[in-house]
């Protein structure tokens, strides 16, 4: 129990994958300008690393170990994360269309995106077992979901303020992070 | 090497295969009316008919639970042809503009206090409502501004929007984002109007603003039409019964009658 509680508060808040681990900007950048899709991104971040990070997992220790073709790990993941999220975005939109709405046009923009990616080779290069694996990519996904939504909510309210034409957009979002990054920086140290 | 082509050769086979028979086995159907309806429409996605953008419309159009007029961005050829593909009967729509409540520059009224914070009315609005002496007034930031979806509105010079007529669909977003309620959709075709929004009492609007209606009823009591009536202590001109003579400009004590499309 006391395990779960300290990876999941190493994934979100010590080790947050967008913040300190610097994966999956662009989406973060990309989906942030206002809080109701950034809930709605987030919300489908967690699902498409969750069910990847299984299902990558799977196939590293059932085929890859087993075959001894490590070296194709990176292809492979990515072969089976794209069709997964093609089949979860066909099996959503036919079953359940209000959910769709909310998180399905999401979806192809993260099909290949790092951080769902970077989340499946380092839950597999960390060598989790399959409940270890699961919960760290909840973790991971969760923390990207919160900082997606803080950094959304700052935005807001940075669209209407007077900011120096050459900062305008996307450098001053960026430096909003790196502050937003120093911030969380004030967890380092509550987990080793 | 063997192992590596044959399971990436096998996997990407299964995925594909497995793909394209779940594309045929969830396959959803979409009435083509749809793309139809959505080519015809403006694609500002403004909201001004209630719904999530152009695409949100079209669906609900299909579907039949709004009429085509509701979208008051499309020129009146649009909304009959949309109407003509659902098969229902076309009910054309009064051409409405947006048009601001407030003739208060900057010059002419009082301010409550020194504002310096975010350039946003809304922002503004939250701090005692607003930096104006007068409670009903624009407070000039260009909220609605930032928000009118084809671009109509334009700051003018002393702090009040400007609406150019042309560019003006009455999609009504503006008045939505307005916190004060200065800006109100009006007909299209009406003559003369009233700008200005306050419900105080005459006294106390003098001692704000140099320009607002002070609810004497001179122009009600000298419309031939009496197309004008008070309201909550200012004057509303009844589009309807108004026919233009403008007597009511020539008898305003405070001159702060305009024609529409003139500002």
């Amino acid at each position: 129990m006391q395990k779960i509680l300290l990876m999941i508060i190493s994934t979100v808040l010590v080790n947050n994958f967008v913040v300190a681990k610097f994966l999956g900007i662009c989406p973060f950048l990309g989906v942030s300008r206002k809080t109701e899709t950034a809930v709605g991104m987030g919300l489908s971040v967690i699902f498409v690393v969750t069910l990847s990070t299984v299902l990558t997992w799977l196939v590293q220790v059932l085929i890859l170990d087993r075959f001894n073709i490590q070296y194709m790990q990176t292809i492979v993941f990515i072969l089976v994360i794209a069709g997964l999220v093609q089949f979860v975005e066909m099996v959503l939109q036919k079953t359940s269309p209000g959910l769709h709405q909310a998180l399905g046009i999401y979806l192809p923009l993260i099909t290949t995106n790092c951080v769902v990616l970077g989340v499946a080779v380092l839950a597999v290069q960390n060598g989790y077992s399959f409940m270890e694996a699961l919960i760290y990519s909840l973790g991971a996904s969760a923390g990207f979901a919160l900082a997606l939504v803080l950094f959304a909510g700052i935005r807001e309210r940075l669209a209407l303020a007077e900011i120096p034409k050459s900062l305008e957009g996307t450098a001053i979002a960026l430096v909003t992070t790196g502050l937003l990054a120093l911030a969380f920086m004030g967890f380092t140290g509550l987990v080793k | 090497m063997i192992a590596a082509i044959a399971t990436l050769g096998s996997m990407a086979f299964i995925l594909a295969v497995g793909l394209g028979i779940a594309s045929r086995i969830f396959a959803v159907e979409t009435d083509p009316k749809v793309s139809q309806i959505s080519a015809l429409l403006p694609g500002a996605n403004c909201g001004g008919c209630g719904y999530a953008g152009c695409s949100g419309f079209a669906v609900a159009l299909v579907a039949g639970e709004t009429t085509a007029s509701e979208c008051k961005a499309s020129k009146a050829e649009v909304v009959e042809e949309i109407s003509h593909i659902l098969g229902i009967a076309h009910t054309p729509r009064e051409k409405q503009v947006a048009k601001v409540f407030c003739q208060g520059t900057c010059d002419k009224t009082k301010a409550k206090y020194l504002y310096e914070g975010i350039q946003d009315c809304n922002a503004a609005a939250l701090l005692g409502g607003g930096a104006k002496a007068c409670a009903y007034g624009c407070l000039g930031m260009g909220s609605c501004v930032k928000v009118c979806p084809f671009g109509a509105l334009t700051m003018g010079p002393n702090g009040l929007p400007v609406i150019d007529e042309n560019s003006c669909t009455g999609c009504g977003v503006c008045v939505r984002q307005c916190p004060k309620g200065v800006i109100q959709l009006i007909p299209a075709k009406q003559i003369w109007y009233i700008p200005c929004n306050s419900q105080d009492k005459g006294k106390a609007v003098r001692q704000v603003c140099e320009v607002g209606c002070i609810g004497c009823g001179i122009c009600v009591k000298n419309c031939p039409e009496q197309a004008i009536t008070l309201e909550n202590n200012r004057a509303v001109i009844d589009p309807g019964k108004c026919s233009g003579c403008g007597v009511c400009a020539q008898k305003c004590p405070q001159k702060i009658i305009y024609p529409c499309g003139s500002e």
